[in-house]
């Protein structure tokens, strides 16, 4: 038996970096950009961690995952024990250690951190996910006997995702609508495969079914059955509302409706959802982005993968056009760093002001204004202020706004009594994720508004203990 | 996947198809539409129903050969699948008893304006419906419009068929002997629609056009269908379809049609490319046989 590392010598272990695609290779291609710690590499990261009695990261995590736990079994070689510990709390490590805000959820908390660079937690996550995926196969929990009662969640998402498996676990059947023909919701559709490979997503989904999930494509809820008939004539006695945020805002600038404008829902679902990127063995066609130049609005992680996605579809000049400066971002560092690796040029404090173009409704260009930062907003970040007639002309062949998304409408419009706040939010009670509606819950960007995949998990897990509850209590 | 019932060619280029959709069939509403895709690569492309049947559980829709997708789909016979059919999307016709009604069908557009046609009877309006088509052999539902509706007219451009003509013309005619008409439907390529909304501005009649834009999720959730409408921009897959023909920005609409026209192309040649292949391979290795 080895003996363990003293305290002095896992301090004197580097933060082991994460192996990549060359930026000037991966701006080309879709295939993902971290590769992934090897075994080693992994076993010699997780023994920097100091295994705290009182480990804070774990108050970092949305879903309370036991990481001080995972990762000593990993400094013991024990991966597939690390396997099924992580799986006690989160039912999609490979997504999360993926697309998980590490640094500012569980790897800001790290003691390690105070000093040296923290645990790279979300790397381990992601490689004990991998390793299980690939070597040992895919370990299906134990679900408890069949209750009798059946839930649906509305929405194949994070948040839906996370509901189904615990609520299958308990015993239920367990129904998933989703819109689109197939499933992953925001996973599949927005963020790309050079971050989150498809096929991850499809595996985790598959694992679901096994337990007994029911997964219907094509249901658009609120048109195909509307909340009340699932409850009705659907004979369901439950229902998880996690439709995401599913309405993308605009600028309401001049110009905006030209040809080549687009919203980053639309532009990453082209190439994301219906892979237009192979174009034409898929159908779909998306602005051929071949030697052009392009700008994305918008300084969130979604601005990133659009940018980023511009650039491996052949754009020549790629920018982000920003009206705040970098440290007011929104995107992950990671993502920031990325994309200026693989040559993105940052317009910052820069504001749109009008899109320009042809007679025939294809854009040339946009109107910017130089900005300076003023006092700090409600928002706490600095307010940009226009610098007068500091007005320029970009030349640009295609523009994708990434400025959010507001509330989709069509379940407010079809459920009568469910309560929603003036921008179109489920209103429901943050412990519960109860709405207004008995038996009807809430949870993910339907709720907060456009959030992450890791707090739209977490609302599925709360909203399933609760229909666990409430289910347990009911006749 | 949704199995075709029946499949039959209404005229050149336009079939019409019934499909396995119970859900749908019991749910849509004139006005409504929803979303197909021919195979497990295609695109998501936005029909109107035509049509629907509660106790067979089927809708009906119908299909204008003009890209590649809509090409591919007409080749589909009875017994074959459609990959993914969803809906019904959109809001539905607003249906009430105006007193007369005229619904315009130029083209395929007689198979959308069908159904809120025969709904607007139902709301107890007198209802006439004028079917335009560019000649005789393109003139559809016809049989299907006199059966449900007060008034049928006929226009075809080349004058083979009805009143030698556009649609525009017979609403003309109809407004200058002195008919009352209290509310227009257009359905037709926009051109035609913009030409009713001028027809029919000057007399105040209220009139409304259902817009055929680019769409992908149907929903809201991306965007592609916006178009000006009074001024501001709407998401015609959830404020709409329908729209005061009044207030449409025609022009913009008619543009942002035109964004995939250069791929639309690509993906016909290719699409060809890949039947002549077929079609190749098939004779090379029944050769050697």
């Amino acid at each position: 038996m080895q003996t363990p590392l003293s305290k002095k010598d896992r301090m004197k272990i580097p933060r082991q970096p994460m192996p990549e695609q060359d930026p000037d290779v991966r701006n080309k291609n879709f295939l993902e950009v971290n590769l992934g710690y090897t075994e080693e590499l992994a076993v010699l990261e997780a023994q920097r961690c100091l295994q705290c009695p009182k480990p804070f990261c774990v108050d970092g995590c949305p879903v309370g995952v036991q990481i001080k736990d995972f990762i000593s079994l990993v400094a013991e070689g024990k991966i597939a024990e690390a396997a099924a510990k992580i799986k006690e709390d989160n039912v999609l490590p490979a997504v999360c250690g993926r697309v998980c805000p590490q640094e500012e959820q569980c790897e800001i908390k790290c003691v390690v951190g105070n000093k040296n660079e923290p645990v790279a937690i979300g790397r381990l996550e992601r490689f004990v996910a991998d390793y299980e995926r690939e070597k040992l196969g895919m370990r299906l929990p134990v679900c408890k006997p069949k209750t009798g009662k059946k839930v649906a969640i509305v929405g194949s998402g994070p948040a839906g995702l996370s509901c189904a498996a615990d609520c299958i676990q308990a015993g239920h059947g367990v129904t998933v609508f989703e819109a689109l023909h197939e499933i992953g919701g925001v996973l599949l559709y927005g963020i790309p495969e050079f971050r989150l490979p498809k096929d991850i997503v499809k595996v985790e989904v598959q694992a679901l079914e096994e337990l007994g999930v029911e997964f219907r494509t094509n249901a658009v809820i609120g048109f195909t059955d509307s909340i009340d008939e699932l409850l009705t004539v659907e004979g369901y006695d439950a229902v998880f509302i996690a439709v995401g945020a599913g309405l993308p805002y605009f600028m309401n600038i001049p110009g905006e409706n030209l040809n080549g404008v687009y919203s980053a829902n639309e532009f990453l679902t082209r190439v994301n959802l219906m892979k237009a990127y192979d174009f034409p063995n898929h159908d779909t066609p998306v602005f051929d982005c071949k030697g052009k130049s392009v700008a994305i609005f918008g300084g969130g992680n979604t601005a990133m993968d659009a940018v980023r996605t511009s650039k491996r579809l052949g754009a020549k000049n790629a920018y982000i056009v920003y009206r705040r400066s970098e440290i007011e971002m929104p995107a992950r560092a990671e993502e920031v760093h990325h994309a200026k690796q693989e040559g993105i040029e940052f317009q910052l404090l820069t504001n749109p002001i009008e899109f320009v173009g042809t007679e025939e409704g294809w854009l040339t260009g946009v109107k910017l204004l130089k900005m300076e930062l003023g006092e700090p907003d409600a928002s706490g970040r600095r307010k940009p202020i226009p610098i007068k007639d500091s007005e320029f002309i970009l030349p640009i062949d295609m523009a994708v706004i990434a400025i959010g998304n507001g509330s989709n409408p069509i379940i407010q419009k079809t459920t009568p009594g469910l309560e929603f706040n003036k921008w179109g939010n489920i209103v429901v009670n943050s412990e519960t994720m109860l709405t207004s509606r008995e038996g009807v819950f809430a949870g993910g960007d339907i709720v907060t508004g456009g959030a992450t995949v890791i707090l739209a998990m977490g609302a599925g897990r709360k909203a399933a203990k609760a229909i666990n509850e409430y289910l347990f209590n009911k006749e | 996947m949704n199995k075709i019932i029946e499949s039959k060619f209404l005229a050149k280029d336009v079939k019409r198809f019934v499909i396995e959709a119970p859900k749908i069939a019991a749910k849509r509403k004139p006005g409504q539409f929803v979303i197909v895709r021919s195979n497990s690569k295609g695109e998501r492309i936005p029909l109107t129903i035509a049509d629907s049947d509660l106790e067979k559980g089927t809708i009906t829709i119908i299909v204008q050969g003009i890209g590649k997708s809509t090409k591919e789909i007409n080749s589909f016979n009875s017994g074959d699948f459609f990959h993914d059919v969803v809906g019904p999307l959109g809001q539905p016709s607003h249906l009430e008893n105006f007193g007369t009604a005229v619904s315009i069908g130029g083209g395929v557009g007689a198979a959308i304006a069908y159904p809120t046609a025969v709904g607007l009877k139902q709301a107890g309006n007198h209802t006439i419906s004028i079917v335009g088509a560019r000649t005789k052999d393109l003139v559809i539902l016809e049989e299907e419009m006199r059966a449900n509706v007060d008034e049928v007219y006929i226009t075809t451009d080349d004058g083979s068929y009805g009143f030698h003509g556009f649609v525009t013309q017979q609403l003309q005619k109809l407004i200058d002997d002195g008919r009352k008409i209290d509310f227009v439907l257009a359905i037709g390529p926009i051109p035609m629609m913009r030409a009713i909304a001028e027809t029919t501005r000057p007399y105040n009649i209220k009139t409304v056009v259902s817009l055929n834009p680019i769409m992908v999720d149907g929903t809201g959730m991306c965007g592609g269908c916006r178009a000006t409408v009074d001024n501001k921009t709407v998401f015609v897959c959830v404020d709409g379809p329908e729209f005061d023909a009044h207030k449409v920005d025609f022009d913009l609409l008619i543009k942002r049609n035109k964004t995939y026209t250069q791929s639309e192309k690509t993906a016909v040649e290719h699409f060809h490319q890949c039947h002549y292949d077929k079609v190749f391979d098939l004779a090379i290795s029944e050769n050697k046989s």
